[in-house]
């Protein structure tokens, strides 16, 4: 075991893991974090919590999970590189192991022209890429990246994420390669709704063999209605939401399209469980939390395997 | 070259409200290319500022001059036989060139006439675009000549992140991706072998986060 | 002595009020016109930009202001030099001459 955490326990024992996410509040009511995790709890093997994400500041994901782990669940650090060097990424890193978070997601970040402080310095030190290359050889070599010796190397089960949907395409399973390459144990993957263009990815990363190389989760977010699909195709970058989804959706009278989403939600991690080299899925069931077990259990994930 | 944009107008007037009796610095470098500090601006900029202090009924005696170049010391000597007789200097040369007076002439308040901008090229007349942040560790070697550090919102070496759609940038529809264009330029050098290595963090150092930076070159001292 | 108004520069606008002018019209060839292909398109533009620079300083854009025609037009040149007379007697002196009045000529130092 890299880390022991139950997530990596889960996947290593081979059983289709399930993880989710917890948006920690603007604010410092830690009781919003707990109300949450308890819609989590037993649903996941381990929950993500988001690092400042779209830009809007947020309690930190490091008090995020701690709040989580008190209520019982399994927390996931996210941690972007936008707003820290180097220096206070290997801090935190430090920390979150000592505090005992065990899994770890590494992403680059939004850029902050999007959030409440678009005039913020951006810092970038490192990228993605190298944050995961950095907290392997911490945790594989107990070294910090200057050489120096580390006294007790923090414990990660090391994640990164991949927008297969992203421009351009081509460059996407070569690019899934490099963070394999530095050291990236699993992969959530951003929400997927155009099913054809995962398949395709799946197939290429197949191709290369990726798929036993790293654990694959797929996203997966829940649709509350049309005007939801319509905004996040139109306004979020790098998602894609095909016409015929959104019509499906669409075509449901408004009272009865939030229930179509959760079915749609469904239906879509069923068709991913069968997928050849996809080990787990990702619920993003953002600020609609109290719908996972709904979605988790109608897919079949539940109850949650426990593997000492 | 280093590019700029002039200050508003009421910006300057409200900074030389105490004055009566200043000189307007320009420079033939850059300033004049990417016309915001050149002689055509030095007099533009002279007329507008008498006109507004006139209207006021306010005077501002000004002397107009453009010099060679505010970053060399022996083209600012040749302001210091006259310089005295001036309460302050509205220079609209880059903030080096506008440092470096400030630095020569002590006694003599230093003003900016402009807000530089950064290393960039013209795209065509009025537009100019970044190139180049003077990092002070090229890599264009293995990026197909276009700069990560530069082109990239998030100046990252293994993009481009998952906010690139259709070659363009999250942060705008009006800003290309810079992976997008260092992998389409790799592609077409058929060099993509330079794409699939992890690359060392970069060495921020030798950029302005090790400080002011110097070149000493010793064979020319 | 101008050869086309694409040789009108900013300054010598702005120099026109400074020295006294309450308005200033710029009179060019026909648009598509023009013996040196664009010049009195570069002249339009630097009169917008002047145009900009007397609203900024709170001069009165209106005191700038370009025509088109062509050299056998005389009649049309009148009334166009009638019109601009009337719109400055309506907007009245600048403030520069306003402020000037009684005062004596301010000094210029131009170096080339």
């Amino acid at each position: 075991m890299k880390s022991g955490s139950n997530l990596e326990r889960v996947l290593s024992a081979g059983h289709f893991s399930v993880t989710a996410e917890c948006g920690p509040p603007r604010g410092a009511d830690p009781d919003v974090v707990r109300e949450k995790a308890a819609y989590v709890k037993d649903n996941v093997d381990a929950c993500n919590v988001t690092d400042n994400q779209t830009s809007v500041v947020r309690m930190s994901s490091l008090a995020g999970c701690m709040l989580v782990r008190e209520t019982g669940v399994e927390p996931l650090i996210q941690m972007v590189v936008r707003d820290r060097n180097r220096i206070a990424l290997q801090s935190d890193l430090l920390g979150a192991s000592a505090l005992g978070v065990r899994n770890l997601l590494c992403l680059s970040g939004d850029h902050q022209k999007f959030g409440d402080d678009p005039q913020a310095k951006n810092v970038f030190d490192i990228d993605s890429m190298q944050l995961i290359h950095m907290v392997k050889t911490m945790r594989d070599e107990g070294v910090f990246p200057s050489g120096e010796k580390l006294e007790g190397a923090p414990k990660f089960y090391i994640g990164c994420a991949v927008n297969p949907f992203a421009d351009p395409y081509d460059i996407r399973v070569p690019r899934l390669k490099l963070k394999i390459d530095a050291g990236a144990d699993f992969v959530q993957t951003q929400c997927i709704y155009n099913m054809e263009t995962f398949i395709k990815y799946m197939e290429d990363a197949k191709k290369e063999g990726l798929h036993e190389k790293i654990k694959i989760l797929a996203g997966v977010t829940p649709l509350k209605s049309a005007g939801m699909a319509k905004f996040m195709n139109r306004m979020v970058a790098g998602i894609d939401i095909p016409e015929a989804v959104i019509k499906r959706i669409a075509d449901e009278p408004k009272e009865k399209q939030a229930e179509k989403g959760i079915e749609m939600c469904i239906e879509q991690i069923h068709e991913l469980k069968e997928m050849e080299g996809i080990a787990g899925v990702h619920v993003m069931a953002i600020e609609w939390e109290e719908k996972l077990n709904e979605i988790i259990g109608g897919a079949g994930l539940l109850p949650r395997p426990v593997i000492e | 070259m280093i590019t700029g944009t002039p200050k508003p107008i009421e910006e300057l007037l409200e900074m030389l409200e105490p004055y009566e009796n200043i000189i307007v610095a320009g420079c033939f470098g850059c300033v004049t290319v990417c016309r915001v500090g050149g002689d055509k601006e030095v007099q533009v900029l002279s007329s507008t500022l008498r006109l507004a202090r006139e209207a006021k009924g306010k005077n501002l005696q000004i002397r107009e001059v453009c010099l060679e170049r505010q970053c060399d010391p022996e083209y600012l000597e040749l302001m210091r036989p006259y310089l005295e007789e001036y309460q302050a200097v509205l220079s609209i040369a880059c903030g080096a060139g506008i440092q470096f007076l400030a630095e020569k002439f002590s006694k003599t308040p230093i003003l900016p006439g402009i807000n530089t901008g950064f290393l960039g090229v013209t795209e065509r007349q009025g537009e100019w675009t970044e190139r180049c942040q003077g990092c002070g560790d090229c890599v264009l070697h293995l990026t197909g000549g276009i700069c990560p550090v530069t082109r990239c919102a998030k100046s990252i070496f293994h993009g481009p992140c998952g906010g690139s759609v259709e070659g363009k940038c999250e942060i705008s529809k009006d800003v290309k991706c810079g992976w997008q264009l260092i992998i389409d330029r790799l592609k077409s050098l058929d060099q993509m072998e330079n794409y699939g290595k992890i690359k060392p963090y970069k060495g921020w150092d030798s950029s302005r986060d090790g400080g002011p930076r110097r070149i000493l070159r010793e064979d020319m001292i | 002595m101008l050869p086309c108004t694409g040789r009108i520069d900013e300054s010598l606008l702005l120099k026109a009020f400074e020295n006294g002018a309450d308005g200033v019209m710029v009179v060019g060839c026909l648009e598509g016109d023009c013996h040196y292909v664009n010049g009195n398109i570069r002249a339009r533009a630097r009169v917008e930009r002047v145009y900009q620079i007397l609203e900024q300083i709170e001069i009165g854009p209106d005191r700038v202001r370009m025509y088109n025609l062509s050299a056998g037009e005389g009649a049309k040149f009148a009334a166009f030099a009638n019109e601009f007379v009337e719109i400055i007697s309506t907007i009245g002196q600048s403030p520069i001459n306003k402020a000037r009045s009684g005062n004596s000529q301010p000094v210029q130092e131009v170096e080339s």
